[in-house]
């Protein structure tokens, strides 16, 4: 008799066998579990041996040192828009960090229109006004129903082909020029004062953080409800007066004009740059409309009708009790469609924009380091991409947070 | 429980009936008033109907008052409109692409069947194990017709595949092959074997952070750089199996969310019921989890087949850029600037439309219990 049925002799021998043994011990919950991770393990790393030969032999017969000392080397190609200084007789580390820089520009500037744009579309859709309900929801559909790159590819083909030659650009808003060369706005030049008035800003957001923390510390111990927004805004705005107030700051704008030839002075914005930017936010808005709906829907009717109870406006009852509530519904997905902007900007490949994946790709065929390259593109992605999930994980802690002490 | 026929005879209340009786027909004013009620509202109504006159007013125009209708290049130079002789003479083109011109029958034929099948699967009353049989017969079918090299049919490479059938192609093969990917992937992250569960989380979330243009771009271009010369293998599958990972990346992504929300006690039950881990999980827990996940699959579904447009960045001619380079004809070039993309746009949002509404009504059926 096998010692594991013996030792649960209490059980039905046929029904249970609890341990088996002999050939039978091949059925054992624990050793087939073992057995699986074990043989999980085997096959990645045969893999993982497998390729690190076929590579080095691949490598070695085309002459290519692997490492990454070729960073160190010149570059020897032109970036057609950079927004840190780059030459071509700069390194390819230089090169990289530049389309790292154009990347995290598109996208930064790219969320903040596409959550504007979807926060006044999803809001729109919810809209009593059936027409104004209807042609948002056409606006998310035609954005969804269509890929990105085409949207790029038709935009790019709009700058380029419809607009005006640069000679005669045409002047959306004032100082603001659209031609077939792009986009030209007014830019500020940095002086040191601005940093100075920045830092004071910054100082002041922290001083109100502090006062508001405490205001809300003695609402809670005391029960009286003082009004807190008053002595914030003082605090975050009493900095910066007194700096400009000290510094006496120019204010040194460098506006566009419309040249002989083209349009000159202000920031340059290139076709590509600005296609990339609109195909970007428009397609981000349709899906931060849709979120942004799903949130304040989520959110009972009863909240809605407790607040109008209680004698809110309507502006009252979506700022103090709607938003809030929906916030916190919508940044889970929010953050995922951040993500997914920031990664929908390597599309800029297919018109041309330079950003991190194509100046990857340019170094790439300049050098042929493909597994440097392959781990440089997955530290940074996984990098961004980390660092955007952990920011919104302590917002979403922090708004959950607000359950509790409020 | 509300049956189906129940809600066709028209016994339970839906939601388009229950708000106003059949009988009470709405007063002109109560009509008008969700549009002028409030003074805000009116300006806002009169916006809207600006605009949609505006938009209705410029497409009607360039669709067809200021559009060339018959004639060459010469004639839609000079005009402002669509140009439909670009379209007529490059349809075929745009549709089929590279694959030889004698040949494109076969892909006619093949894109009928199959929309055929894909249309009998969508009939609910058709599905079951019968339908597994129909797609048996149909992608060995689908693949002679398309390689040749069988009852007399030429041999076509890979290489010229191209046009609507190829997007098609990658992304119905990419959501099929991925599904089960996807799912295998979710069970090993949720599941309690901790090695398996550690290569599964590092695999999602590596494929997750990446774009998909850097994972196409790694197997179109860079892995030919370090693979060892016998394994070659074409460029077309290259860029599938990337298609089918990311695919099943993402579908594992959000098949763990439904995993993860159907209650312990389900497994609990059906192990009691003396069924092994993976009857439980074929059986009791993978289809709760994907009733409850339809509506975001039907997304990744409409996301997918909109994102193999990307191959067009690594060189395969699919949809997108069989149109683009209908576009850069020497014939056309400079005359259609964005006529070529208005086409494969209302493609591609007619086939994403059809997908989403379809998408809906399983969701529906998916509530009601219909399964």
């Amino acid at each position: 008799m096998p010692l594991g049925i013996a030792q649960n002799s209490s059980l039905d021998s046929d029904k249970c066998p609890v341990r088996a043994s002999g050939i039978w011990r091949l059925y054992d919950q624990r050793l087939r579990v073992l057995f699986y991770q074990a043989a999980a393990l085997a096959a990645l790393g045969w893999l993982g041996v497998y390729l690190y030969a076929a590579a080095s032999e691949k490598l070695a017969e085309r002459n290519i040192q692997t490492g990454f000392g070729f960073l160190g080397r010149e570059a020897g190609f032109v970036i057609s828009q950079t927004f840190i200084d780059y030459k071509p007789t700069d390194t390819f580390a230089q090169a990289i960090e530049a389309g790292i820089v154009n990347t995290v520009v598109v996208s930064a500037i790219g969320i903040v229109l596409a959550t504007i744009l979807g926060l006044v579309i999803g809001i729109a859709r919810l809209s009593h006004n059936p027409l104004l309900a209807f042609l948002s929801r056409l606006y998310v559909e035609v954005v969804r129903g269509v890929p990105l790159l085409l949207y790029l590819f038709l935009l790019y083909a709009l700058i380029i082909g419809t607009l005006p030659p640069a000679n005669s650009a045409w002047e959306i808003v004032p100082s603001v020029f659209l031609s077939n060369r792009g986009l030209a706005i007014p830019k500020l030049h940095w002086a040191s004062a601005y940093s100075w008035i920045a830092f004071s800003f910054g100082a002041g957001v922290l001083l109100a953080t502090v006062i508001g923390h405490l205001i809300r510390q003695r609402r809670i111990s005391t029960v009286s409800a003082p009004r807190s927004w008053l002595p914030v805004l003082v605090a975050v705005l009493a900095p910066t007066a007194l700096a400009i107030l000290f510094l006496h700051p120019e204010l040194m704008v460098d506006l566009p004009v419309n040249g002989r030839f083209r349009v000159v002075g202000g920031a340059q914005l290139t076709p590509e740059f600005t296609a990339l930017l609109i195909g970007l936010a428009v397609s981000t808005s349709a899906g931060i409309a849709e979120i942004v709906r799903g949130g304040i829907t989520a959110i009972s009717k009863g909240q809605l009708e407790a607040a109008q109870s209680l004698g809110l406006r309507r502006g009252e009852t979506l700022g103090l009790v709607l938003i809030p509530q929906a916030i916190r519904i919508m940044l889970p997905p929010l953050t995922s469609s951040y993500l997914t902007l920031f990664k929908n900007s390597s599309l800029a490949i297919a018109i041309g924009y330079p950003d991190f994946v194509m100046v990857s790709n340019m170094t790439l065929t300049q050098t042929g380091q493909a597994i440097e390259i392959i781990v440089i593109l997955v530290l940074v992605y996984l990098m961004v991409s980390t660092a955007i999930a952990l920011l919104m994980n302590w917002y979403n802690r922090r708004m959950s947070a607000y359950d509790l002490c409020n | 429980m509300i049956s189906a026929t129940k809600i066709a005879e028209g016994v339970v209340p839906t939601a388009s009936t229950a708000g106003i009786s059949p009988y009470q027909r709405r007063s002109m004013r109560q009509r008008v008033r969700p549009l002028f009620g409030t003074p805000i509202n009116a300006v806002i109504s009169l916006a809207c109907i600006w605009l949609i006159w505006r938009c209705l007013k410029v497409s009607f125009n360039w669709l067809f008052l200021d559009a060339v209708f018959e004639g060459g290049r010469q004639d839609c130079a000079s005009a402002y409109g669509a140009c439909w002789p670009f379209l007529l003479t490059k349809l075929r083109f745009a549709l089929f692409g590279t694959y030889p011109y004698d040949e494109q029958w076969r892909m006619a034929l093949s894109l009928a069947i199959f929309f055929t099948a894909a249309g009998l699967s969508m009939l609910p009353r058709l599905w079951g194990r019968r339908l597994i049989g129909v797609w048996l017969v149909t992608v060995p079918l689908l693949a002679a017709l398309m390689w040749g090299g069988l009852f007399g049919l030429r041999y076509i490479p890979t290489l010229q595949w191209s046009g609507l059938p190829l997007s098609l192609m990658l992304s119905f093969v990419g959501i099929v092959v991925g599904f089960p990917v996807g799912v295998l992937l979710a069970i090993a992250r949720t599941g309690s074997l901790p090695a398996i569960r550690g290569l599964a989380v590092i695999f999602i979330e590596i494929i997750r952070s990446l774009p998909l243009v850097t994972i196409m771009f790694m197997a179109a271009i860079m892995l030919p750089l370090f693979m060892p010369s016998g394994a070659q293998a074409g460029v077309l599958l290259r860029v599938q199996v990337a298609i089918i990972l990311f695919a099943g990346v993402y579908i594992a992504e959000t098949v763990r969310g439904g995993l993860q929300a159907v209650p312990r006690e389900q497994f609990e039950a059906a192990q009691s019921l003396g069924l092994s881990y993976w009857q439980i999980m074929r059986l009791v827990v993978v289809p709760q989890a994907l009733r409850i996940v339809i509506p975001s699959l039907v997304i990744i579904v409409i996301g997918f087949f909109q994102d193999t447009a990307l191959v067009t960045v690594v060189g395969l001619m699919d949809f997108l850029s069989t149109v683009r380079s209908a576009m850069h004809d020497p014939n056309w070039e400079g005359v259609v600037v964005i006529d070529g993309y208005l086409f494969a746009g209302a493609v591609y949002f007619a086939i994403s439309f059809g997908l989403g509404a379809y998408g809906r009504f399983v969701e529906r059926r998916a509530q009601m219990g219909g399964f």
